[in-house]
This record gives C-alpha cells, structure tokens and sequence, in this order.
C-alpha cells in the first residue's frame, strides 16, 4: 500500500519545528509501524536526508520506550497496544497519517518525535518504591498475599511508563502514571508502612514536574497500552487525601528504639 | 597469561561463606570515599548500583536508553528459577546446580554454579519485599511452574512478564538510591572506552546521546553490566540497542573474552516474515509447558494444520526425547526444529517454522485456565502475526536469544583487568555452552544484589587504589580514540546505511556461526567478515554531526563494534572441535545426530586475548574441573 505521512519534525529542542510531508510507498501490511518508518529512513537516508529521529528500543511492547501520536492519538489508539506493536495491516491504501510527539510541558521534545521522560523518574525516585535494603528481606512465603490482592497489584505494576497516559490527557496530566504506582505497591502488605509518605512524595513531585491535575476524562485509560483502569487514580486520591490529614511531621528525635 | 580463577577449595557447599569470611571489609564511613561506575540499568547493573549506594558507596550509573527502566531485562517473560522447594517435588540447591552445570553442558565453572544456586533462594525473598507481584495460589503463596530442562517447579514468575516486574523492583530501589543522592543516574549515555590507569580499569569516556559531549568519568573501579551481544546476528530478541560496545572495548583494552562461540539461539519465537524485518520476538518458553510442538510428516504438506489428522503429524521432540517431551532444553529444541525445517517438514509461508499447538491443553483445561496463564502472550502473538493462536497452532522458529560468551571473570566477578567487574549476561560465567530458561535473571541479580557487594569491597581494600586526575595521559588517549572512531564514521561519504551492512552481517553469522557450524563454513565467514568490514569503512554513510541526537551514528559505532566480535566468534567457533550446548560443529555428533562433546581435549574456558588491530588474537585456557557433576553425556531421552 501507499501512504501519506505528515511529521513532526524539530530539530533540537530550541527549533520551532513544523509538519513535514513524506510519501511511502510500498508498505508491507505485516510491517510494524516502526518498520515502515525505519523503511522510510533508510530511503531518506540514501538521498542525504536527515532520519526521522524517534525513540524505540525492545519492540516488542515491554521497554516503555516508543510513542508517538498518530492522528492525534498516543501509540494510535489501537486497543491495548504500544506503536511498535502496531502493524500496517491496521492501514490502508492511501491513508493519510500525522504523526507528531508526545506533547506536555513535562516532557519537552528532543528531536522529531522523541521527548524527554525524565520527569517519571524522579516521581519514582520521590517514593515509587518500597525501603528494603538488599539482604534485609524475610523469607518470601512468610508473608502469604491475596492472590485476588497480588493479581490487582500485577495490573497495576504492569506499567511501561510510556507516557502515553499524559500525552493523551487535555491536561497532560500524570495521574494514571502516578495511579498506577501507588496502586500496585499499595495492593501488598509490604507496600503499607510507606504508603502514606509514598502518596504524599509522589503527588509532590507530579506537580513541580509540571504535570496538570486530573478532571477524570478518562482520556488515559482510553490510551494506555497496558489497559491500567482509571480507579488506579482514584486510590491515588483516597491515600493522598487520608494521609494529607494524618501524617504528621518526622520526629526530630529519631530511634524508636 | 594465566587466568586464577580464584574459586575457593574445599567442600562446594561451604565454599562461598568462607570466601565471603575471607574478603576484607571497608568500614561504614570510608565507603563513601570511593567512586564506583556502574555501567548498564538491568537487573545486574541496576540491582548493583542500587545494592552499592545503600552499602554508602558513591555510586554513578550509565544508560544508552532514556531511564534505566527500560533495559532490555525488561523483556523477559517466563520467570527465574530458585531452589526453594516450595513445592516438596525434590528440589534443593544441590539440584538446581546440577541441573545448571548439566544443561550448560559442562563448561562452566563449578563453583560459581553452586554459588548461583545458593543465592537464587535470597533473591525470591528480595523480590518479594520489593513489592514484585509474584504469582500467587489461593492460600497466598508463591506460585511455581515447570522450565525447559528441569523436571521440578522451581520457576516463579509474574504472569508473561517476570523480567519487567524484576526490573521494576530493582530500577524501584535505584530510583530510591538516586533520590537520596547516592547514586547518580546518566540516562543516555554511550559507553566509548575503558579507561586503564597503571594496569588498573579507572575510568570510562562516554558520549552523550542528547549532544555528543564526550565525558571522562573516572572512578576506583568499573562494573560493567551491559548485556549480551546476540545484536550481532541483526535479527535476534534482543532489543535494538542492545549492543557489545562497552564489553568489546574493554577487550581491547585487555580484558579476555571467554567462549565468544557460545550463544544460545532460542526455540520459540515468531518467524521472520519479510526483508524489513527489524527484530524478533520470542514467545516464552513456559508455552512449551502446555503447547505440544509437531510438523506435518509429509514434506512440503500445505494443508492448514487443521486439516491435518492426528496420524499424520509428528511430534517430534515427543519422540525423540520421550522423558523431557517438549521440555528438553533451548539449544536441542532449537537444532531439532532446524532439523525438520531442513528435511522439509517445515510449515508456514518461508517454510522456516514449526507448529507449537495448545489444542490439546485447552480441551483440557479450559479456555480461561490457557488465558490465566499466557494470555498476554497469545494476544502478542495475535497482534504481530493477525492469527489467534487459541484456534489456530502458533509457528515458532528459533532465532538469536542469549549469548553465554562474554568477558571472562574470576570467582569474584572480576575481569582480567583489575578493578573492571563485569555482571549478568555480559560476563561468561555460569551458564557454560547453554543457559537453562529462567536462569539468566537469576544471574543477573545474583550478581548485581549478592556477589558484587561482597567482591567489590575487598578490591578496594585489597588494591587501595590512588587518586587519579581526569586529564591523566591514559584518559586524554581513550577520549582521544572514542572521538576518531566517531570522526572516521561520519567522514563516510559511501553509499550505503548502516543497518544495511548490520543485515549482511547478521546473515552471514547466522548462516555460518549460528545453530550449526562447520570448519567450511566458518572458514567462509572468517573471509567474508573481514572484507565486508572494510566496504563497510569505506562505503557508509551517516548523516549529520556528533553534536546532535544522531540514531544514525549512535547505531553506526556499535555495528563497528559487532563486525569485529563476529570474527572472534567464529575464529573461537573454528578452534572447539568440539560439540558443546549452543556450539554444534556437525563434524561432531553421535550418530542420533546430538552433540559430541570431546571432554580430553576441550575441557577449557577458551579466553582471547587482543593483540592489536590485523593481528590474531591469542588463546588462554582456563581448565575445567568437575568434581561434584560428572560430565557425561547430556541425555533427555
């Protein structure tokens, strides 16, 4: 098949960027998408063109790496799966396909259609964890789990921390991100002693990053690619509002002992 | 040279607490007086660094993706083995080594197997504290299933998806680490060079991926935990960034590479359907567990599978090997597959495929229980291929996985450079000439969490190494190099890209150095390497400049790299006339056609050594001693 792209192309972070119009001809229906573009790479290439510059790595729907929007939809809106997943098969003949990177101030474009992520990191490194130093762990049936419990907190841990979430939100908001955090650390027993402070730290740093609130559109449930429901976001609300109200500041004389 | 590997004597079972007695400590406050690199965020280099900043050490941590969530550990679905019998089918620490030592095909080192089995049991439980949803049964406890080569349930996992929920516990405790600021993370970072100072690995020079700045970091020692190099056949499972470029340039700078012929070519993953092919994507082994694997018996048969009767399949794995069936381990599984593949049995379009069914098991036990246990797997399946693999049998064919080879270590994880530590796939340690399934994360954090805690610490208070300024002469000469090489890529005005020569390349090591080998064929690739290297210096083209974000030239450096490592594949492949897991020369083989291992005479670690560029690399021998597992022949029969 033939197709019609328009891309965003931006050439440094401080570049203005504009739609640039490429055609492709002869796409294989069982391409992945990243397929057609590495094809039309190389063809860019041999005529002393600049690639178009997107980021990808483990192709196979996993690494969290790869996104982009296509025809306004993050990964291309197709039920569940990340745009290196996606295949051609999905197009046809003719078709005309935008594609432009994921927008939000928090994740500011550093070529083309890659965007800089690191924002996720740091609400991980605020409190998306649990405090367990290596070696310091009881053994692992001492604390037998819900299976009911540990299947809702694998759902939940089954974010790619794509970003997708965000860059389909009218508010590039990061709550399903952050919501899916909380939720599957706060589905297990060894996730409850922090659980507070993890509610408060991470929604914090959500918002120096730059990430807007949440007005429950539910846009990001629609284009998350692992499915992660929306009530991931409203756990996220209960454990930061109770713990807005309870946790009360550290002891200035430490030991409890 | 001669290569110590520092395993300790005595009785295996108590031989890494005494060595563990026996290392020398740093006391609390001076840890943080030493600077450590860590290079690589999977479960080796990410379960490392973390583990090292919690011990107080300054800790700094180097990526080529955008965060060090993303490594390609990621990726692994089945699950990681532990010897905790759990499930009172007779499993112990002792059989999980045999079992290791056995599937490796007895080329590994004793006793860092028996180590690896000890501390697989303390890595479950770390997980679990972590917050890793393991499966779990109905009374809350952990879940086991069955892996290729084993005939307990050691194997816990976290549905398909096992190495991304290991990941994200240990990437959990280094984000952790880096918010309390001992460890600082580098995502997008290259790795160029090693730096060596006074015989001592001191330092790396990076690239940046974001500008093209080139870094020296310098530090009291190196870990280097960047994965395996299975990108050198182009298609693989790998990740398209995975890469050799950090292991392949502390080679050069005189770190020996072990068993680089040793790499393991996966049995079930989808085929390759087209020239524009960028990867290859494995369905998890635990599928053979349920999927029954078979070919039609008639040659060149087109039928559907359906319309093939019962009487008229093969199940050949089933046959062959009636006591491990489908469960026999990757590196038959896969030659039994090519074997009927070139017999002609092979099905699907290419005719490069065989049939991986679970009819059966799903009027066994349902729908829904198939669903519960590889429901992601089918729907990828049904996403890549269009097809729906609960009504119509998968095709699965082998493809590149893992590569056992790697740079080679002492018991403490060490290289051949002191202070340069090398973890997880990218050293050669313990899996031999083949890794079980589910073992490979097992290592990964066995080193990163367990070993080099311990090893790292008595390095430096053993070698007390001096301070070293930035701009020392051996840090000016590696930035020096890392910035010709990049020169030299961009200077090309050729006609042809770089994933165009990475394509011939991969055909030409799959095709002579991939899951049979021969000394024709081999001898073939030692040619054609070695001047399609030369067209490729000549004649690619990348576009742009250093000073930018430049896929291009990025994937440029570490195919340079990957043409130069196929040759010592294969300069490595020609020199083991001998048959070994992953290694098959067909000049060696029992008359039932597995392999012939020539114990007398190949009973060795085959560690190389660079000697310069256009000149032959030289071969050191660590012998192999077996004294707790026998070597015999390997049988699943």
């Amino acid at each position: 098949m033939k197709l019609t792209l328009h891309v965003w192309r931006q050439k440094n972070p401080q570049d203005t960027g504009r739609m640039v119009r490429y055609d492709v001809p002869d796409v294989n229906e069982h391409m992945s998408f990243l397929e057609m573009l590495d094809v039309l790479n190389e063809s860019l290439m041999l005529k002393g063109e600049d690639p178009i510059a997107f980021d990808h790595d483990c192709r196979e729907g996993i690494c969290g790496m790869c996104g982009f929007m296509i025809n306004g939809k993050a990964h291309g809106g197709f039920k569940g799966t990340t745009v290196c997943q996606l295949h051609m098969r999905h197009f046809k003949d003719g078709d005309v396909i935008h594609l432009e990177p994921w927008r939000a101030k928090a994740f500011p474009v550093i070529k083309d259609l890659a965007v800089n992520r690191g924002s996720f990191d740091r609400i991980i490194a605020a409190g998306g964890f649990i405090s367990v130093p290596t070696g310091s762990a009881p053994d692992g049936n001492a604390i037998p789990i819900r299976k009911q419990d540990a299947d809702l907190a694998m759902d939940a841990a089954a974010c790619i921390g794509c970003g997708a979430c965000v860059a389909a939100c009218p508010n590039a908001a990061a709550a399903l991100f952050v919501g899916a955090k909380i939720s599957h650390l706060g589905h297990l027993p060894q996730g409850q002693v922090e659980r507070d402070r993890r509610a408060l730290a991470m929604v914090q740093q959500m918002n120096i990053e730059g990430f807007a609130n949440c007005t429950n559109i539910g846009e990001c449930e629609a284009a998350c690619p692992k499915e992660i429901k929306l009530e991931v976001i409203a756990r996220t609300n209960h454990d930061y509002i109770k713990a807005a109200f309870t946790e009360r500041p550290e002891s200035e004389v430490a030991g409890a002992g | 040279m001669e290569l110590i590997s520092n395993a300790p004597a005595g009785p295996i079972e108590q031989s890494w607490d005494k060595h563990k007695f026996e290392l020398k400590l740093i006391n609390p406050a001076n840890k943080r007086k030493y600077n450590i690199i860590v290079v690589g965020s999977g479960l080796a280099g990410g379960a490392a660094a973390a583990s090292l900043g919690e011990l107080g050490y300054n800790v700094q941590c180097f990526c080529y993706q955008d965060s060090p969530r993303r490594a390609h550990s990621i990726a692994a679905q089945g699950g990681i083995n532990a010897a905790k019998n759990y499930h009172n089918d007779g499993d112990s620490i002792y059989r999980l080594f045999y079992d290791t030592v056995k599937g490796g095909d007895f080329r590994a080192r004793e006793a860092n197997v028996y180590r690896l089995a000890q501390v697989s049991v303390n890595i479950i439980d770390q997980c679990v504290a972590q917050g890793v949803p393991f499966a779990r049964e109905y009374g809350g406890l952990l879940d086991n299933r069955s892996f290729g080569g084993a005939q307990v349930s050691r194997t816990f996992y976290a549905r398909g998806q096992t190495g991304q929920q290991l990941l994200l516990g240990a990437y959990q405790a280094l984000e952790r680490q880096i918010g309390l600021g001992a460890v600082k993370m580098h995502p997008r970072m290259d790795m160029l060079d090693l730096i060596v100072v006074d015989g001592q690995a001191r330092g790396i020079v990076t690239r940046s991926l974001y500008d093209g700045r080139i870094e020296v970091h310098m530090a009291d020692a190196v870990v280097l935990a960047t994965g395996g190099y299975g990108n050198v056949f182009y298609l693989s499972t790998n990740a398209k960034g995975c890469n050799a470029t950090a292991i392949w340039r502390a080679y050069k700078r005189g770190a020996l590479f072990a068993n680089p012929c040793f790499t393991q070519i996966h049995p079930t993953c989808i085929p390759v359907a087209g020239e524009y092919q960028s990867k290859l994507t494995l369905m998890s082994e635990s599928l053979r567990n349920d999927g029954r694997i078979w070919v039609p018996k008639q040659p060149g048969d087109k039928r559907a599978p359906a319309s093939i009767p019962e009487s008229e399949r093969d199940y050949y794995l089933e046959r062959r090997y009636p006591s491990f069936g489908n469960l026999v381990p990757r590196d038959i599984a896969s030659r039994a597959a090519k074997a009927e593949c070139d017999a002609g049995h092979g099905v699907g379009e290419s005719g490069l495929g065989v049939y991986l069914d679970f009819t059966e098991c799903i009027q066994r036990l349902g729908k829904h229980k198939i669903a519960e246990r590889y429901g992601n797997l089918f729907e990828m399946y049904e996403r890549i291929t269009g097809e729906n693999p609960y009504e119509v049998p998968m095709r699965i064919y082998p493809a590149s996985h893992y590569t056992m080879g790697g740079l080679w270590v002492d018991y403490n994880l060490m290289s051949t450079i002191p202070g340069l530590f090398v973890l997880g796939e990218a050293n050669f340690s313990d899996h031999g000439a083949n890794r079980l399934g589910a073992s490979a994360l097992m290592q990964g954090l066995a080193d990163g969490y367990f070993i080099i805690p311990y090893t790292i610490g008595n390095y430096l208070a053993t070698a007390k190494p001096a301070k070293v300024a930035a701009d020392v002469p051996a840090a000016k000469e590696a930035v020096a190099n890392a910035t010709a090489i990049t020169k030299k890529l961009l200077n090309g005005s050729g006609n042809r890209t770089v994933d165009s020569f990475h394509r011939e390349l991969g055909k030409i090591v799959w095709d002579y150095c991939g899951m049979s080998r021969n000394e024709a064929g081999l001898k073939k690739a030692l040619s054609l390497i070695p001047a399609l290297r030369e067209d490729f210096w000549k004649n690619v083209r990348v576009l742009g400049a250093n000073e930018e974000f430049n896929q291009s030239l990025e994937r440029a450096g570490r195919v340079a790299d990957f043409f130069e490592l196929a040759e010592l594949m294969c300069i490595d492949a020609l020199d083991r006339k001998e048959s070994c897991g992953g290694h098959f020369r067909e000049e060696y083989q029992t008359p039932e056609g597995e392999a012939l291992r020539d114990d007398a005479n190949y009973s060795y670690v085959a560690a190389w050594q660079y000697q310069g560029e256009d000149r032959a690399p030289t071969l050191t021998k660590e012998p192999l001693t077996f004294n707790y597992v026998k070597p015999s022949q390997r049988s699943y029969k």
